[in-house]
């Protein structure tokens, strides 16, 4: 009976494992996919991601060599010319991505595939921070290369835990801003451009934040690249530890934090984006 | 019984927010739809721009909630085990640009696949083989961004039908699409359904003859109501009484559709401006109805250029339920 084979084999996998971990990732891998492999196939890449990020780091060197700052700074500026390329990711790509997602019509697939909406984002986030991975890793070198940058590396043990920490609460705002953007569409576009330049400012991509007020730093800590940047830069720089905000275990705690508070919200947010799209039906729609 | 579609009393308004000082209106875009459709049939929903076909398919596929009425589809209610839905169906639309531009045609496919849960070997097989079946064999590395819209609706098409689901949805399967394109999907369409009678699947169309020639059952769809259901004979069977008419004819000289509508035994007429002439669709009660028709004509100066008597189609179906032609409905919303 071809018909009874056709049923067993057909909705074996989607009907009995949807639930389950392995078809999670299956669905996570699947989608970071095009991030990991299709955008490296653009090749103007290497010139806007890595040649212009690199040009703005340039600038701050010359600067602050010419004022005689100390040549820690240097150092502090490549490392954050490298992690600027993961918040450009976040805050252009990732935030704006289901709303491309929805213009492009494949949103009303994701949602209608037995997957979970969540293991879409992941996907999402993943690809993105693995196609940025290469980007900043790029910079690091070239940069490092072209200053001259001494390192030395306290513990590659801890240094990987807080990078890993400051991308996973990274991403997890990425993905929280993905639904935000999709419910806000236009006026969120606006809002990433307020964004930009006052994060570059108070995240202290280019400074150490312990040159700002303890409350200021504070605030800024929000943004999970803050304290990354800040327990990283101690973590690999001779003077590092002197110039940073906090201590690390304290840094890695707040990091933890972030990363909770962030991927909850980005859950939470992304079901009620489901439960309204499918109410008000306005939000697969793509011509409208 | 084992239907893969049942819906009773299936409703959908939208709320169209307009300015922030103005009410909200309300558009009632599906009232009342009933429709039991059994496992193993290609039905199709034909209707006019805006008749609620793709609403209908939205609520049905999981998309959007009905605002009254159930829906269950293999068995499943639609928002209550929406996800038992997910699992056990596909849908495909016209003109949909899914997927991402830069990845070939197969990694485009096996991305989706990978949302069903199906083994990535298995998935390759399935792609490559149903890519051959709709002719596109060597097509699987081509970037999906330099697709044609033809050869995009395939990869579309392949989309739908590589994770086998139980019921497939297809929505304006061949919009856009060349004739041989189009006869090409029809073909495929049928040949799936034929091949295993566990399969169903329904789509939308706005051609009659696609209606007509592909489908085992049709609903014609209105203004968000169902008005009539059967096989395509017995829907035409219902004018086997009428007499219809397909005229040629100089232009009308100030006669009108109204003018013939008011004769005795009219019960509709139809006219398309042509260059120079006319085109006018009779559907008479009787042959004898012609007469009037014809007297009108030559005390007005109209020329007959050509005159035939033809089949009901499932066009003069539409116009009897209606009451207008499927393009006058669609030209009058605008
Ligand atoms: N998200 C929405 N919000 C408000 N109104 C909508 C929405 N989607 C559809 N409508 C309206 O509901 C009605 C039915 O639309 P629907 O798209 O279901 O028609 P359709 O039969 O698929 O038409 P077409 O042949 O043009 O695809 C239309 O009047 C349409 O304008
Ligand atoms: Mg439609």
């Amino acid at each position: 009976m071809k018909s009874e084979q056709w049923t067993v084999d057909s909705n074996q996998w989607a009907v009995e494992k949807n639930s389950g971990l392995k078809f999670f990732l299956q669905t996570v891998i699947a989608r970071a996919y095009p991030r990991i492999i299709g955008q490296q196939r653009e090749k103007s890449w290497m010139f806007f991601d890595i040649f212009l990020p690199l040009l703005a780091v340039s600038a701050y060197v010359f600067v602050y060599r010419a004022i005689g700052a100390p040549e820690e700074y240097v150092g502090f500026v490549v490392m954050g010319g490298a992690m600027t390329a993961f918040w450009m990711n976040v805050l252009w790509s990732m935030s704006s991505q289901l709303y491309w997602e929805k213009e492009m019509g494949n949103l009303a697939l994701y949602i209608m595939a037995p997957n979970s909406m969540m293991a879409i984002l992941l996907g999402m986030a993943l690809g993105g921070m693995v196609a940025t991975l290469l980007r900043a890793l790029a910079i690091t070198l070239l940069g490092s290369w072209i200053f001259d940058i001494p390192y030395a590396v306290v513990s590659f043990g801890q240094l990987f835990l807080v990078f890993m920490l400051a991308m996973v609460a990274l991403y997890g705002m990425g993905m929280l801003f993905a639904s935000l953007f999709l419910l806000l569409s236009r006026e969120a576009w606006h809002l990433s451009n307020l964004a930009q330049e006052p994060v570059y400012l108070f995240s202290g991509f280019y400074f150490p934040i312990k040159s700002f007020n303890f409350w200021v730093a504070m605030s800024a800590s929000i943004i999970p690249l803050t304290l990354g940047l800040d327990a990283m830069r101690q973590l690999v720089f001779p003077s590092g530890a002197a110039l940073g905000f906090l201590s690390i275990p304290v840094e890695m705690g707040i990091l933890s934090g972030l990363c909770v508070v962030f991927l909850t919200a980005a859950k939470l947010l992304l079901a009620y984006m489901e439960k309204l799209a499918i109410r008000e039906g306005r939000l697969t729609e793509s011509r409208r | 019984m084992n239907l893969a579609i049942h819906t009773q009393n299936l409703g959908r308004i939208y709320k169209i927010r307009g300015g922030k000082k103005t009410e909200p209106k309300e558009l009632e875009a599906l009232r009342d739809v009933d429709l039991e459709i059994p496992r193993g049939e290609l039905f199709g929903l034909l209707g006019p721009n805006g008749a609620g076909k793709t609403t209908l398919i939205k609520i049905l596929t999981t998309l959007l909630a009905p605002t009254s009425g159930r829906a269950w589809v293999t068995g499943f209610d639609v928002t209550k085990d929406s996800h038992k839905v997910r699992a056990r169906i596909n849908m495909v639309s016209g003109g949909e640009a899914s997927g991402y531009g830069l990845l070939t045609v197969r990694e485009n496919l096996w991305m989706f696949s990978q949302f069903y849960g199906i083994p990535s070997k298995e998935a390759n097989r399935r792609i490559k083989q149903l890519m051959e079946v709709v002719g596109l064999g060597d097509r699987l590395n081509t970037k999906s961004s330099d697709l044609s819209t033809g050869l995009r609706q395939k990869m579309n098409i392949v989309r739908g039908f590589m994770t086998n689901p139980e019921v497939l949805f297809l929505d304006e399967p061949t919009l856009g699409l060349d004739v041989g394109a189009s006869r090409d999907v029809r073909r495929f369409i049928r040949q799936w359904i034929d091949e295993d009678h566990f399969r169903t699947l329904l789509l939308t169309t706005h051609y009659m003859v696609e209606a007509d020639e592909l489908c085992d059952r049709v609903a014609i769809i209105n203004e968000g109501r169902v008005l009539a259901c059967d096989t395509p004979a017995n829907l035409k069977r219902r004018l086997q009484q009428d007499a219809i008419f397909k005229m040629e004819v100089s232009p009308l000289n100030g006669l009108n559709v109204d003018s013939f509508e008011g004769l005795p035994g009219v019960r509709k007429a139809i006219h398309v401006p042509k260059d120079g002439t006319a085109e006018l669709d009779l559907i008479l009660e009787k042959d004898d109805a012609l007469g009037g028709v014809v007297n009108m004509m030559t005390s007005n100066d109209v020329h007959i250029l050509n005159l035939h008597k033809r089949e009901p189609t499932l066009e003069d179906v539409f116009v009897d339920l209606v009451g207008r032609s499927m393009e006058e409905v669609e030209a009058g919303e605008e």
